[in-house]
């Protein structure tokens, strides 16, 4: 236990017992509930919208979120609050207004089958196997976060901490499936809260208010802005991650964001559990609400290291001269401020972070695979059948994870790609989907081609920077460019890629007639009336409040 | 059974906030009469205490409010 950031006493680990024990025993008792196939890989579409919102907003909250983003806010400052905010808060609100109508009415079981609904079988077998690939490599370096987080900052041996936690989530998920992950989820979403809600609490004490902590900050970091959303990014020179605002908007708000909120399996199917379609809608408005909250305890924590912890480093920095990196910012102020039995309730706030994020991958890869990968391969199977498959997805998913995390340990360079793989899978399925759900002349082919020209154009991008970095400036409009910079551009220039073609391809080939467009494309579907609802009750009142709070606290923190 | 019947997740939060609160809230009575060899930054606020029993008082209201025997009455 030596070397590591914090030691627990007793107390701390009877906390964090007791953690394990409580997500083990949920498992246990949610075993009875799950039944059928919609029970085990959708919960039974019986979620009520707090649940399903919390639960959507809490699959996100993973291993690189919690502190990874602490981390980016000691380095960039408040600019990593953009990924939160405009980065998040308009696609969550599309996804409820626009998109969740198809998704709940096509009654699909995932994103996948939404496209074999739409477009055919090729599109479903490409975005699934991407998909699945994407998600178990995502869940082995989740795990292998985990694990490293664990051993710098409780000394704990890396393979204890990889195998505790897979376990864990593989008897949970497996016996209950989605319903027992979502549980786990929403559990883990009050523990994370609870946990880290403490450290801008008594951070901003200590730092004497923000306007205090901003004086501070500009006098640790002279000549950096690092204290406005917007007022440093009119250049790609003006501010520390060498963006430009364009990038943020376009590239960012638009389809890094849209990309992953409205088409990323992992947090559409928490949503597609809801009970109705008025749930379906106001979950995401609700995990929206809860989103644009979750800088104060991830960004405002490196905010506050800045003002009171000035001296952290990069890692390679710290390894050479032995002190601490910014990457264990949050950690270090759990232990600055955390007495016993804080600190056991903070590292189980990370661990159910890092857990959640874990089953969230291994739920909905159970979901692909099983629906989109195994059964278009079978003649017929049954129901049950259908639910050990996926009991045996969840399983297999897991020891893939484990594979990647051993796998990751060894070759540690993987993670610098990981934001990467969501610009090859993610940005050209958003254009693939949104064409779909909002152009009845699509085609089939031009689907499947539009998807593929996307993917293999992102990932010819990405080589063409590694064997040529003179490319970054034709692709990130600038040599200066980051590689969360790069990776935003790359990823707006496959979405338009795949937009292109899908567009190119549909006015070359025969599109499908309208009769077998109904419930899936808008303008062929006739959607269900709201008038019913008082406006207090309706989720596009609820989306325009959630709108005016951004469009406030952007012009607040501007 | 059918999924109506089962305990509410809240009732599960209830619970945990109650062990925890519980937890945190002893160990910052015992930091109050035991002051710690190394105190934390700001030890004075005495933030187990207060947050303990924040934790504790939610805890005990998800517990009444969505325990499962009201349910079954």
């Amino acid at each position: 236990m030596t070397g590591s950031i914090v030691s627990l006493g007793t107390i701390d680990i009877l906390i964090i017992a007791f953690y394990f024990a409580l997500v083990l025993g949920i498992g246990f008792y949610l075993k009875r509930f799950t039944k059928t196939g919609d029970d085990f890989f959708m919960a039974g579409r019986k979620m009520t919208s707090w649940i399903a919102g919390l639960s959507f907003l809490a699959a996100n909250l993973g291993a690189l979120e919690l502190m990874g983003w602490s981390a980016a806010a000691y380095q960039y400052g408040i600019l990593a609050t953009h990924w939160y905010w405009i980065g998040a808060i308009p696609a969550m609100l599309f996804l409820a207004i626009i998109m969740m109508p198809f998704y709940y009415i096509s009654k699909t079981h995932s994103v996948p089958g939404y496209l074999q609904m739409r477009y055919g079988n090729a599109s479903r077998a490409l975005s699934a196997v991407s998909f699945g690939f994407m998600t178990v490599l995502m869940s082995g370096i989740n795990m292998y976060s985990m694990a490293l987080v664990m051993k710098v900052v409780l000394g704990w041996d890396i393979h204890f901490s990889i195998w505790v936690s897979s376990v864990t989530v593989a008897i949970y998920v497996t016996l209950g499936g989605l319903l027992s992950a979502i549980f786990n989820e929403v559990l883990q979403f009050v523990l994370i809260w609870a946990g880290a809600l403490l450290i801008p609490i008594i951070g901003m004490i200590e730092a004497g208010g923000w306007h205090k902590m901003v004086l501070k900050i500009q006098a640790n970091f002279a000549g950096l802005d690092l204290t406005h959303l917007w007022r440093s990014i009119g250049s790609f020179q003006g501010n520390v991650m060498g963006i430009h605002w364009t990038g943020i908007v376009f590239g960012l708000g638009f389809v890094i964001s849209f990309g992953y909120w409205t088409t990323d399996f992992l947090v559409v199917q928490r949503v597609l559990s809801a009970k109705d379609l008025r749930a379906a809608k106001m979950a995401p408005i609700i995990g929206a609400g809860f989103k644009m909250m979750v800088p104060f305890i991830v960004i405002l924590p490196g905010l506050l290291a800045l003002a009171v912890m000035p001296g952290l480093v990069g890692e390679s920095q710290a390894v050479a001269t032995g002190g601490h990196s910014y990457n264990e910012v949050l950690p270090l102020m759990l232990a600055r401020y955390a007495g016993p039995g804080l600190l056991g309730l903070g590292i189980t706030a990370l661990i159910a972070g890092f857990m959640s994020g874990m089953a969230g991958n291994v739920s909905a890869f159970a979901t692909v695979w099983t629906y989109d990968i195994y059964k278009p391969l079978r003649k017929s199977v049954t129901d049950a059948h259908l639910v050990k498959v996926g009991r045996w997805a969840t399983v297999l998913g897991v020891i893939i994870s484990i594979g990647t995390a051993y796998l990751v340990m060894q070759f540690a360079s993987i993670m610098d790609y990981v934001q990467a793989l969501f610009s090859f899978f993610i940005a050209p399925l958003l254009a693939t989907v949104l064409f779909g759900m909002l152009w009845k002349r699509a085609t089939a082919a031009a689907g499947f081609w539009g998807l593929l020209a996307g993917t293999l154009s992102s990932i010819g991008m990405w080589v063409w920077v590694k064997l040529d970095p003179r490319a970054l400036a034709v692709i990130a409009f600038s040599p200066n460019a980051k590689a969360m910079s790069e990776n935003m551009y790359r990823a707006l220039w496959s979405c338009c890629i795949a937009a292109l073609v899908t567009i190119v391809v549909s006015f070359l080939t025969k599109p499908k007639p309208e009769s077998e467009l109904v419930g899936l494309v808008r303008g062929c579907t006739e959607l269900p009336s709201e008038g019913d609802y008082k406006l207090y009750q309706r989720p596009i009142f609820w989306a325009g409040i959630v709108l005016a709070c951004l469009i406030a606290l952007n012009v607040v923190f501007w | 059974m059918e999924f109506k019947n089962a305990i509410s997740i809240w009732f599960f939060i209830g619970i945990v906030l109650v062990v925890y609160g519980t937890f945190i809230f002893g160990a910052g009575i015992y930091g109050l009469i035991v002051p710690p060899a190394k105190p934390v930054v700001l030890n004075e606020l005495h933030a187990g205490v207060w947050w303990g029993a924040i934790l504790l008082a939610a805890g005990i209201l998800y517990v009444v409010k969505f325990n499962p025997k009201k349910k079954k009455d």
